[in-house]
């Protein structure tokens, strides 16, 4: 193999799995760190620069940085889950965001400052939801004018109205919404858009340079079986009914309810139900219980509230008895995996189940929906309905139209919003000033040494054995009296502490110098994960099987150097390295060492406000000239 | 040295051995030699041979002297029995520990200044009388522990990291060994597991006194030009004469290698030691002409490694004393003291 070139801001970056695998690419082990250090306000930040709801996500996110948190993949490898057979888990970065959010003080000065002049540009935000947000957010500092546009009385959008408050209180949304809209950015809530012609034409709110759309995907599907009709008064759309909770419209449901879907939305709907009246909530899925699209802690929870889930049950018709509704009658069905591995779903032959209600709530998807787009604007949709989108830009066929969040490319979730409205804030600002879109600005990166002294590194290397702690709840009876109290009571900071203590700190990377190895083995020999080797050269797929350990993950690359003295070369298989930094104190030569990698990715905003580069140190520096 | 314990987690695919254990059980406590010390490569090799051959950790009595070598003990076989006895002195503890319990396998862990000064004469009585062990010297040619002076095993001519020259003649301990009847002789580098773990398995194996002489870089006081047991001078004169793959009794022997090139020894528990020779004059039981091929390549400035002697028929301490064949610290009263009438009867034999 060739050595690898650490200077590819990638390669280190993806050696970070949790900030690779976060759709905005938040700095996970720098605002781990701060937590740990109690620095709550600074963690905040690293955070709010990245994903921009921090209280929010770190309430509701659907956290793709924990599936991809090295923590699970080196606890296969302890002592204790060899005798016991322990779960491992990786650490639960997505409540220790909320850590920094319920503990910081007043940041408010530290935000950027509304600009001091406009730049002449008005853009117009469709939906107030997380994507027309973030592009606000990183447009107003240039000069920007941005207007935001929602049918809604109140800013959020699909966080406010589809999120159950006892998952994410509403002072919650307010002090970040806030936050954004303080940049000097005009909200005009009540204001539906029913025509993008008319809205470039400057009938609405004057001319703008430039349109995002990011009014989500507003429609819940339906379902078309027999009795759908006749029992209407008694069977709702999840996310509708969910809005109607929200704003209080709906107070009530029957006893006995059940919910169709088995997605995040059915377990809002579920849980939700339980605090309205609904004692014997049940929910019903097609699929089996291991594919239902909730997240496995969203199953958890709704589980924990005494709600039962049944697999395997296709709807087959409403039972009504004269327009009331009686029950929902299922059909039987098992997995089936045909010749090509695809899973069907086969009716078992036994006869139709029947479970008895009052109510039932349909969560079974949601549709985009573009009626007030006319077909003639340039703006190109494909044969399913959905806008013609670039994937990296962000942008329509249109010049000066733009997409974003689940308007893009159809339900996903806040983490992808925020990480669209950034691509679309830099396309925008891009277009306005005349700039091929291509011409996006490179990502900030920094890599320095941790050495502090023979044996000091900057950052705790010392690697801790808990297993991940749970987040305290509130008591089901009392959780289950107000459907605005909050169950989740997050992590104090003690328990934050030591959650945070579980961050292996992959972002402090292991840095190898062909020219100062000396080659005595001493990293090898005290590599407690077998990481690294001295070997001859070969292809990727044979180095892969000579190393100390078989580097079998090949989702993890291996770090090859140039060649040293003896002509070998040094391989490290980056997957399951605690970056321990042990290789580098037993290094006689400084050959190995220990250097944190900071990537910043570009935004919108940098171009007039660059990032420091090195927050956590620069701050640490202030700290000791006191 | 680190202060930090080196964590527990390991590797998911971590291999066991026949006893069910990892790599990782044999370890010890974190090394606080220098960072770089070649003594805790040698440590590592030894944990890995141990693993490898899937000895039972308390099966294993580890016994020094004083020294950075003498301190690795603590370093590899956590679980084992250790005693860190007075300079020099190790031989002498070894042979009594090896004659009360001779179920043990013995590990003696030396230095250059250990065993080639101040401990010479209790490392030849111990060879000469067979007891059964692996004699292991660590040898770095230096004085680490008092900051860098010449040991007895400097070569004549090499130059201190202060630039002063050596004038006296080194202490071979291999060629001291082939003299004293060690019955299994070889050298080799700590920056060379490759050739090391085999040979410790061997080592291991081998009934009766195996001495192992092993270079081991002082990376503070003597890793520098000038110095015969640097890093860089003895990867460029190492005169490896032939490598060692060891076999234990129940693997089947593949035979894939040209004739000639390779040459099987039977050790007396029915494992194999299969010689691949890189010098194809070079005979490993031919103790006269290996102590001859020695002194000539000393004197071109080369390193010999290798199997340099072994002879698989070798009689161990306890044959040549006819002691019980069990342990005499498993005997009773009744075997130990066996009354007046005992005493008696050898008595008159004796008239």
């Amino acid at each position: 193999m060739n050595p690898t070139d650490i200077k590819r801001p990638d390669y280190f970056h993806k050696v970070v799995d949790c900030q690779w695998a976060c759709p905005a690419h938040t700095q996970v082990p720098e605002y781990i760190r701060l937590i740990a250090a109690g620095r709550y306000g600074d963690a905040y930040l690293v955070n709010w620069r990245s994903n921009v709801f921090p209280g929010i996500l770190g309430r509701t996110c659907d956290r793709p940085c924990e599936p991809a948190c090295r923590r699970a993949r080196v606890e296969e490898g302890s002592p204790e889950h060899r005798r016991n057979a322990a779960k491992p888990e990786p650490v639960a970065i997505c409540r220790l965001k909320r850590v920094a959010a319920d503990y910081k003080d007043d940041i408010r000065p530290r935000l950027p400052q509304r600009a001091s002049a406009r730049n002449g540009k008005r853009v117009a935000l469709i939906g107030a939801g997380p994507a027309s947000l973030t592009v606000a957010r990183d447009l107003a500092p240039l000069g920007y004018e941005c207007v935001v546009f929602d049918a809604d009385a109140l800013a959020g959008g699909m966080m406010r109205t589809q999120i159950p408050k006892f998952r994410l209180p509403d002072r919650v949304i307010d002090e970040e919404v806030g936050y954004v809209l303080d940049l000097g950015i005009e909200f005009r809530p009540g204001v539906r858009i029913d025509s993008l012609r008319a809205l470039m034409a400057g009938a609405i709110g004057g001319r703008f340079d430039a349109v995002f759309v990011g009014s989500g995907a507003p429609r819940g599907r339906d379902l078309d079986i027999p009795g759908r009709r006749e029992a209407a008064a008694h069977v709702h759309i999840g996310i509708d009914w969910l809005a109607s909770v929200s704003f209080g419209h709906t107070t009530r449901i029957g006893r006995r309810v059940v919910v169709l879907g088995g997605g995040n939305t059915a377990m809002d709907c579920c849980r939700s139900s339980r605090r309205l009246g609904g004692e014997d909530v049940q929910v019903v899925v097609r699929s089996g219980f291991d594919e239902m699209k909730a997240s496995p802690w969203e199953k958890e929870d709704a589980q924990h509230e005494g709600i039962p889930i049944h697999n395997f049950l296709v709807p087959l018709a409403f039972v009504h008895d004269g327009g009331t509704l009686t029950g929902v009658r299922f059909e039987k069905v098992r997995p089936v995996h045909d010749a090509r591995g695809r899973r069907q779903l086969v009716p078992t032959g036994e006869p139709p189940v029947e479970f008895a209600c009052d109510d039932v709530l349909v969560a079974i998807g949601q549709e985009n929906a573009f009626p007030w787009i006319e077909r003639d604007l340039e703006v190109a949709f494909d044969d399913r309905g959905m806008p013609v989108v670039d994937r990296q830009t962000m942008a329509s066929t249109h010049p000066a139209v733009f997409f974003g969040g689940d308007a893009a490319f159809g339900p996903k979730n806040i983490i992808w919003a925020v990480a669209h409205g950034h691509e679309a804030a830099i396309s925008i600002d891009l277009a306005c000033r005349g700039e091929p879109l291509s011409n996006r600005p490179p990502p900030h990166v920094n890599l320095v040494s941790q050495k502090m002294g023979i044996h000091e590194w900057s950052y705790d290397n010392a690697i801790h054995a808990d297993r991940r702690y749970r987040v305290p709840l509130r008591e089901v009876t009392a959780a289950l009296k107000d459907i605005r109290t909050e169950v989740e009571l997050g992590f104090d900071p003690r328990l934050a502490y030591a959650e945070a203590e579980r961050c292996l700190n992959c972002d402090v990377e292991t840095v190898f110098s062909d020219r100062l190895c000396i080659e005595c083995d001493a990293c090898v020999d005290v590599c407690p994960m077998d990481c690294i080797t001295f070997t001859a050269n070969g292809d990727e797929a044979d180095l892969r099987t000579r190393l100390s350990a078989p580097a079998a993950n090949l989702a993890q690359d291996l770090y090859v150097s140039a060649p040293v003295r003896t002509g070998r070369v040094m391989v490290k298989d980056e997957d399951v390295c605690l970056h321990c930094g042990l290789c580098a104190e037993r290094c006689p030569t400084g050959a190995w060492d220990m250097q944190k990698f900071l990537i910043d990715a570009a935004h919108a905003a940098d171009r007039l406000h660059p990032p420091r580069s090195v927050p956590a140190a620069a701050e640490a520096g202030a700290m000791a000239a006191d | 040295m680190t202060y930090l314990a080196k964590p527990k987690l390991h590797h998911p695919a971590l291999a066991r051995n026949a006893l069910g254990l990892t790599r990782r059980d044999y370890e010890g406590a974190i090394s606080t030699l220098c960072a770089g010390c070649g003594h805790d490569s040698i440590s590592a090799a030894l944990i890995q041979a141990c693993f490898e051959l899937g000895i039972a950790p308390h099966r294993v009595a580890k016994l020094s002297g004083i020294g950075c070598s003498s301190k690795t003990p603590t370093y590899f076989l956590g679980n084992s029995h250790g005693f860190n006895s007075v300079h020099g002195r190790m031989p002498s503890v070894l042979t009594g520990a090896a004659l009360a319990n001779r179920d043990l396998i013995y590990i003696g862990v030396s230095g250059d200044g250990d065993s080639a000064s101040i401990g010479l004469g209790q490392f030849a009585h111990a060879l000469r009388r067979g007891v059964d062990m692996v004699y292991i010297v660590e040898n770095n040619g230096v004085y680490g522990l008092t900051k860098g002076q010449f040991s007895a095993t400097a070569d004549k001519g090499s130059k201190s990291k202060r630039g002063a020259v050596n004038h006296d003649e080194p202490i071979d301990l291999v060629v001291l060994a082939l003299a004293l009847g060690a019955s299994f002789v070889a050298r080799s580098f700590s920056g060379d597991k490759a050739q090391l773990v085999p040979l410790l398995k061997a080592a291991l194996c081998h009934k009766g006194a195996a001495f192992l002489d092993v270079v081991s870089p002082c990376v503070a006081f003597n890793n520098h030009p000038g110095s015969t047991k640097s890093y860089d001078y003895v990867r460029e004169h190492n005169e490896a004469v032939n490598r060692l793959d060891f076999m234990p009794e129940r693997d089947p022997i593949a035979v894939d290698l040209e004739p000639g090139s390779v040459r099987d020894v039977v050790l007396h528990d029915g494992g194999t030691l299969r010689l691949r020779k890189l010098d194809g004059d070079y005979d490993p039981s031919d103790r006269v002409r290996a102590m001859a091929y020695l002194e000539a390549h000393r004197a071109a400035g080369e390193v010999v490694t290798g199997l340099l002697y072994a002879d698989p028929g070798a009689r161990d301490l306890h044959e040549a004393l006819e002691t019980v064949a069990a342990p005499l610290n498993s005997l009773g009263d009744a075997d130990l003291v066996p009354g007046s009438a005992a005493l008696d009867a050898i008595n008159a034999s004796l008239r």
